[in-house]
């Protein structure tokens, strides 16, 4: 072994990862030596990036994404790329082409998705860091299920430049790590301007977590609270929101009436960003090869057919129909209206508190198998998907168990606020772990 | 509602091609999702206000990209430094 690399081994019992560099090289910085996990749908330079689809197999890269030239820059030794739901589209990492994740809490259960492998690989003490990515709650769901903290940040604080796009509009790369400090640590390397991402803004991230919640109001949604969600879930995050109050916070009770329909905008726009994301995928450019001797259509489905996942198909095909004349207005039209009215939601409870809690999911984990019916496990994201839509920072931090399993209290805040829902889940953690 | 032969038509559309098998299956799993879509329908007004974001306008500027050979190293074929593609005619 060089001075300039770290050697990497793991039994890899939890499938966390698809692909692990055995040799993980690095450079001198504020993240010098320490090993970080990458999530399959950000690409590295010579190291393969599949999506966790059939459809990818065998695509190495020619560059890095912003993110992963930042992390090589910080000293990191990217050490393998993590196992996650085909593009994204799940809350289970089942849908991965190449096999599920294993728990690390309860190998009988999901850990959550879509980034489940960046989630198991850190809860399984194999890395002390990675990378996922939230479309809908995919750091966040994955980072309750399985007891690690999980930050989606304000849309446009962190470059998508080089993140295989699923739905632009929704999506950042966030860190996710054991504790608060790690996650905080992290996203000071990630964070920062891109001119080669539209949407990225100019603002840095150099903050150091502060423990100190006195006087800070938090807004209690009661739509967090409410059928839907499990009581015993709800009873361990309330009590987690008393400590939070103990250390001179106070609550006040809100509401987010467009909450109603939230999750229904939010399918209906991520499907339909999908279908025209995933057009690319057609065996020309990369992976496996469309037979050039058959007319385009047909070589085309041909190979969709046989290298997309069945969850993959049908968003594609959801996003296709909410999108086709006729059905434009009904679905795609109303759902931007609903996205603008969760903004406002929003945008009128922070004008009264700092921050807005309550639990990251309905349930703890799922076990393997157990949300086989696609609505079903579409509305498990029901807590998660009105921050994507207003774009908003979200952090998930384990504040207890229910029957043995982790539960994450889930705390939102203002735009370009990271900073401040970072010191809240370190305030809590503090206290309390 | 959408019946099996517009889930087909879709599935042509969207190039991703269903199998008769699973037609059956994909169509209720499909109707029993856009029901619930239809929660969209008490939101009022048909679009949505301007947001206050701006576009990002850049200047049209040769820069350095890919080597050529790096460009189609993933390529299932290619001829002569392009990518081979199925006939469009």
């Amino acid at each position: 072994m060089g001075d300039n690399e770290i050697c990497f081994e793991t039994d890899d019992r939890y499938n966390a990862f698809l692909t692990t560099c055995k040799k993980a090289p690095h450079g001198p910085g504020a993240l010098a030596g320490i090993g970080v996990a990458v999530k399959d749908n950000i690409s590295t330079k010579g190291i393969e990036t599949t999506c966790a689809s059939k459809i990818l197999k065998g695509y190495i890269p020619p560059y890095d994404a912003h993110v992963v030239e930042l992390l090589r820059n910080s000293g990191a030794a990217i050490v393998g790329k993590t196992n996650m739901d085909e593009f994204g589209m799940g809350t289970t990492t089942e849908n991965s082409a190449f096999g599920p994740t294993l728990n690390p809490c309860d190998t009988g259960r999901v850990p959550g998705g879509s980034s489940g492998g960046s989630a198991a690989a850190v809860a399984g003490g194999m890395v002390r860091m990675a990378l996922g990515t939230d479309t809908g709650g995919s750091i966040r769901c994955p980072a309750a299920f399985c007891g690690i903290v999980g930050l989606k940040p304000t849309y446009g604080r962190v470059s998508r430049y080089g993140l295989v796009a699923y739905a632009n509009s929704l999506e950042q790369i966030g860190p996710m790590g054991r504790t608060v400090s790690d996650v905080s640590d992290l996203m000071q390397v990630i964070a920062g301007y891109d001119r080669r991402d539209s949407t990225s803004y100019d603002r840095p991230y150099t903050h150091i977590p502060c423990a100190d919640i006195n006087g800070l109001r938090i807004g209690i949604p009661r739509q967090y609270f409410g059928g839907g969600v499990d009581p015993e879930v709800a009873a361990v995050v309330t009590r987690a929101i008393g400590r939070l109050e103990g250390l001179g916070a106070t609550t006040v009770s809100c509401s987010i009436p467009s909450m109603e329909y939230a999750l229904a905008a939010y399918y209906v726009i991520c499907t339909s960003e999908a279908s025209s994301n995933l057009a690319r995928f057609d065996g020309v450019r990369y992976g496996p090869a469309a037979d050039s001797k058959k007319p385009w259509h047909e070589a085309y489905q041909e190979v969709r057919r046989a290298n997309f996942g069945t969850e993959v198909r049908r968003r594609i095909m959801l996003g296709t129909f909410a999108l086709s004349s006729g059905y434009y207005g009904k679905y795609y039209a109303k759902a931007q209206v609903a996205r603008m009215n969760v903004k406002q939601d929003f945008a009128r409870i922070f004008a009264d508190v700092d921050v807005i809690a309550g639990p990251t999911m309905p349930t703890i984990a799922f076990k393997l198998g157990e949300k086989s019916d696609p609505l079903s496990m579409y509305l498990s994201d029901i807590l998660t998907v009105p921050v994507n839509l207003a774009g908003i920072p979200a952090i998930s931090v384990p504040c207890g168990k229910v029957n043995g399993m982790p539960v994450g209290l889930q705390v939102m805040g203002r735009p370009w606020e990271d900073e401040r829902v970072i010191d809240v889940a370190f305030a809590y953690e503090q206290e309390c772990v | 509602m959408a019946t099996e032969s517009e889930v087909t038509h879709i599935a042509e559309l969207a190039d991703v091609g269903i199998d008769r098998e699973e037609l059956g299956i994909f169509t209720h799993q499909f109707n029993a999702i856009l029901e619930y879509f239809d929660v969209l329908d008490r939101v009022s007004g048909d679009t949505a206000a301007m947001s206050d974001l701006c576009n990002v306008m850049r200047e049209d500027e040769v820069e350095p990209s890919l080597p050529q050979e790096e460009v189609l190293r993933n390529a299932a074929a290619t001829e002569d430094g392009f990518i081979k593609a199925p006939r469009v005619m």
